[in-house]
Formats: C-alpha cells, structure tokens, sequence
C-alpha cells in the first residue's frame, strides 16, 4: 500500500462569516453573511481575499479592506474580530491572525474599529486621519541634521534607550483606540511622545510637545481615557500603559514649568 | 490664567481633579471610618465622640463646605466626562468583548459613582439630618439610639450594606487609577499599590457595612 501524506487534501475549516458592509461614511451599514471554506494556513486578510474573489466573479462588490505589509509592521489592516481589535489573540495584526486558531463551525464578526474619531470610509475601512494630525502637532524633532555626529557624541543610558525603542514600536494602527470603551486615544499619543521624551534629542521641544499633541487629540473626537488598560490588553505591539502615566506626568509638569508662555 | 483653563478643560486635566478630589474623598473616608467604629465601644464612647465634634461645630462645618465642592467637582467632573467618552464612542461591537480585556470595576466607575451618589443623598436626608437638625430621642445616649433606630429598619440596613458593596467596587478601581492619573505607574510598585487598593476597598466596604449587619442581628 503506498501512503503519499503530501497528497491529501488539506482539512479545510469552515467558518460562517459575519462582515459588515457600509456603502459610504453616510449610509447605514450591516453585516452579509458568508459560510466560506478555508485553509487552516491562511491569515484573515488571505480569506478574505478569496471571499473577494468569489464576489468579483458572481458580480459582485466586493468587501473593502486595507493592508499592506502584512506582516504586522504598517498598521494599516485593522479588523476588529468578535469584539477584539486585532482579533482574540495577543500582540497581533489582524493580517498576523491565522485561521487555525478557529474551530470549525465558529462564526466570526467581521467589523471595522469602531470610535467616533475613526469615521467608516467603506466597508471595512476607516479614516484614522485624526491620528495623523496628531503626529503631526508634535510627533517629530526639529534639528538641523548636519553630517553624521560621532556615535559617542550624546550618551544615552542603555535603560531610556531601550524604553523608548519599546514606545517606538508602536505602528498607529489605533487599536488602542477601538479597544477603549471611551475611544481615548492615549496609548497611542503617549507612546508617541515617550518615545522622544526618553532620549536626549527629544528634551528640547518636551513640554511643548506634549501639549500640542494632548490638544489635537481633544479636539479629534478621542474620549477620556479612565484607566480600564482595555488598550495595552489589545495593542498589537504590547505598547505599556506606563507611557500613559509618563505622559500625564510629562503634561502636569510641562503646565507647571513650561517657559513658554501664551497669552 | 488661560494656562490654568486650558488644563482644567483639558481630558487630562479633567481626570486630574477626578484623581485629586477622588484622593481626598478617600482621606475623608477614613476619617469617617474611625468615628463610625466608635459605635462598637459603647454608646457612652459613641456619645462623648460625637459631644467632641459639637464642641468644635464651627469647625466642622467649614470641612462640611470644603466637603461638599470637593463632592461637586468630582461629580461635576465625573458626568462632563462620562457624557464625552458616550459621544466618543457611539456604536458598540457585535460581540462584546470587554470581560476580556478590561475588569468589571473600571468599565462601572460611573454606575457605581452615581450609585454613591444617591446612597449619599438618602445618608444626608437621614443621619446627618437627623444628627444635627433632628429631634433627638429621650435617651441616656441619643446619638447612638439615632443609630441604632435607623439600622434597625431592616429595608433601610439592606439599602445600605449594598451600597457599601458599590463603593468597594468605585474604591477598587480608583485607588490605582489615581495612581496612574498622577503619572505614577512602576514595575516596582503598581502591583503593591493595586493590592493596597483592594484591601482599602474591602476595608471600607466590610468595615462600613458591618455597623448595619451588627445592628440587624441584633447588637444592642
Ligand atoms: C466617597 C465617595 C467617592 C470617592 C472616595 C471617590 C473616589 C474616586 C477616585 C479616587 C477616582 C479615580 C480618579 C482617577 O481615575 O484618576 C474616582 C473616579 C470617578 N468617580 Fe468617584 N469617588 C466617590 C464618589 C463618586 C460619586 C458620588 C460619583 C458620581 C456620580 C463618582 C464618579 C466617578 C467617576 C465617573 C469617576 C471616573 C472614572 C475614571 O476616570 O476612571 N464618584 N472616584
Ligand atoms: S499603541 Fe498599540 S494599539 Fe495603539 S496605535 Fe500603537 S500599536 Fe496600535
Ligand atoms: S498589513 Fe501591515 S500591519 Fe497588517
């Protein structure tokens, strides 16, 4: 009798699919239903993929999602999952979530993050330019490059160095963001300003930062954050939220100390 | 003073009045705490305690005023931002899946607050009223008959040990979060603190509920 393993046919998991459709920013929007065979191996972005093929060829619109890397570092392919942003497992992208930690016969909601900040484009797309501007109020050093200094010029401690590298890791997905029952979008600003407020090259514009970029993400429609730690549970990169305490800290003080005076 | 504005209309400036006036709310619950437990000395005890804060009325009622704004900016605050983060995030998700990534104590901090809230309108309207402006009973010791009348009322009691329940749950998330508001958050110490936080909880919580358990099974 010959066995020949690498022939059979793989053992598909089916999976009944919930995904929500909205036609635009405007419009009411509601969940299809798919039952939809699929490959134990391939990430959700991979299903859905071919749930868009099988759409494109009956006709069909089909479902708008984003992604591009794919691989956990652009932050573009948020999904939230049965109520998980990034889906039920830890320290993930959505594209990072493969199917066979589905069991055959699950149904999974499919639905885009939800915030009054982060507007639904189409489908499953969202605007997260509130994000954008946030960064944009402080999320930067301003200083003439020059020729590259001497690598022992600035002494950084191994500690800082290594918090603020963590604190960079963050991709702006806005998970943080979906998770929160407030919508706050704390975890992500204070990561962005930990990140420069831990090494040398960011004191100078600190206290400046801090606050400009606190206030962008008032006015942006991001709710108060109240501790629940629903984020750093969620995020993708396992951002602490210890940012968050160094962020007030940074807040309070730069209210207190801050040269800068506006009249 | 725009500086000033600018960070009392702030989020981050809102929650930190919430941590400061939630910080000494919680001082006053303590000092609370120790006068209640004069009841278990004896109605003498209990009386002559309560005859020491006559005699410094004037004083006490300036802590009552500074009291009452610190309870009005808390909850003044606590509503303003509850009704931000409501329109912040309107529609909720298919499944809920908060039990997994956030505990019961945080999410509810203002149910229980506003439970708090009308514990403490019924507390005012029925000790503190019957304290200082009520008839007092013809009794050796009248504040502790007050006392004891009261919590011998068992739907009144009931009322009250549940309430105790929910402000063990406000305590147990509050404690930490303040912390946290401050800025302060460290491997070193966040855990201590959130144990010191239930513990404060439970303490408050058992010790306070314990007066009507002890009247209701029938203490003298
Ligand atoms: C003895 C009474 C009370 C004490 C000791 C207390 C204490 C605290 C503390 C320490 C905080 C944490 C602040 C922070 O997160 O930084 C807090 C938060 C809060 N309290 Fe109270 N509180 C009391 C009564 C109330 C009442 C009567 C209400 C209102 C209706 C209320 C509503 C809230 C709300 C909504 C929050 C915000 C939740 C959050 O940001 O996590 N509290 N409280
Ligand atoms: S903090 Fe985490 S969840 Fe929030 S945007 Fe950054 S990576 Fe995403
Ligand atoms: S597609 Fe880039 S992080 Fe998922």
């Amino acid at each position: 009798m010959s066995s020949n393993h690498t022939c059979q046919p793989e053992r598909l998991v089916t999976l009944k699919l919930k995904i929500w459709r909205q036609e635009n920013k405007n419009a009411k929007g509601h969940f299809d239903e798919f039952n939809q065979k699929v490959s134990p191996d391939s990430s959700i972005l991979e299903m859905l993929d071919e749930v868009n093929n099988k759409l494109e060829a009956e006709g069909k619109t089909p479902i708008a999602f984003e992604s591009d890397c794919r691989e956990g570092i652009c932050g573009t392919c948020g999904l939230a999952v049965n109520g998980h942003p990034h889906g039920p497992l830890p320290k993930i992208a959505t594209c990072q979530l493969h199917m066979r930690n589905f069991k055959d016969g699950e149904t999974l909601y499919i639905e885009p993050f939800r915030a009054a900040a982060f507007p639904v484009i189409k489908d499953l797309i969202i605007d997260r330019t509130g994000f954008d501007k946030i960064q944009q109020a402080g999320g930067y050093t301003s200083f003439n490059t020059g020729s590259a200094p001497d690598a022992s010029a600035i002494l950084i401690s191994k500690k800082s160095a290594d918090l603020s590298l963590d604190a960079a890791e963050c991709i702006g997905c806005g998970a943080c963001v979906a998770a929160c029952k407030n919508s706050s979008a704390m975890l992500f600003v204070s990561a962005k300003v930990s990140q420069f407020a831990l090494l040398p090259q960011g004191q100078p514009e600190r206290y400046d930062r801090v606050q400009a970029m606190v206030k962008v993400m008032d006015e942006n429609a991001f709710g108060s954050c109240t501790n629940t730690y629903a984020c750093e549970a969620e995020c993708p990169k396992g951002i602490s939220v210890s940012n968050i305490a160094r962020m007030n800290r940074d807040y309070f003080m730069a209210k207190l100390v801050n040269e800068k005076v506006e009249v | 003073m725009r500086w000033f504005t600018d960070f009392t209309n702030s989020s981050l400036g809102k929650k930190f009045i919430m941590a400061l006036t939630g910080i000494l709310l919680m001082m006053f619950l303590i000092v609370h705490f120790i006068g209640n437990m004069m009841l278990y000395f004896g109605p003498a005890a209990f009386q002559k305690y309560v005859e020491t804060l006559e005699v410094v009325k004037p004083l006490v009622r300036v802590i009552e005023i500074i009291l009452a704004l610190i309870f009005i900016f808390h909850i003044y605050n606590g509503v303003r931002l509850w009704w931000i983060n409501k329109k912040a995030n309107p529609e909720k998700y298919a499944v809920d899946a908060s039990r997994e990534n956030s505990d019961v104590f945080s999410r509810s901090m203002a149910i229980t607050g506003s439970i708090i809230f009308i514990f403490l309108a019924v507390h005012l309207s029925t000790f503190w009223y019957s304290f200082n402006f009520g008839t007092h009973p013809e009794t050796e010791y009248p504040f502790y008959t007050i006392v004891s009348d009261w919590f011998r009322i068992p739907y009144y009691s009931i009322i009250y040990i549940i309430s105790m329940g929910f402000l063990g749950f406000h305590l147990n998330h509050a404690f930490q979060s303040a912390f946290q508001t401050f800025g302060l958050n460290h491997k070193k110490y966040t855990p201590l603190i959130k144990i010191v936080g239930t513990i404060f909880a439970l303490i408050m919580a058992l010790g306070f509920a314990s007066i009507p358990i002890y009247f209701l099974m029938g203490g003298k």
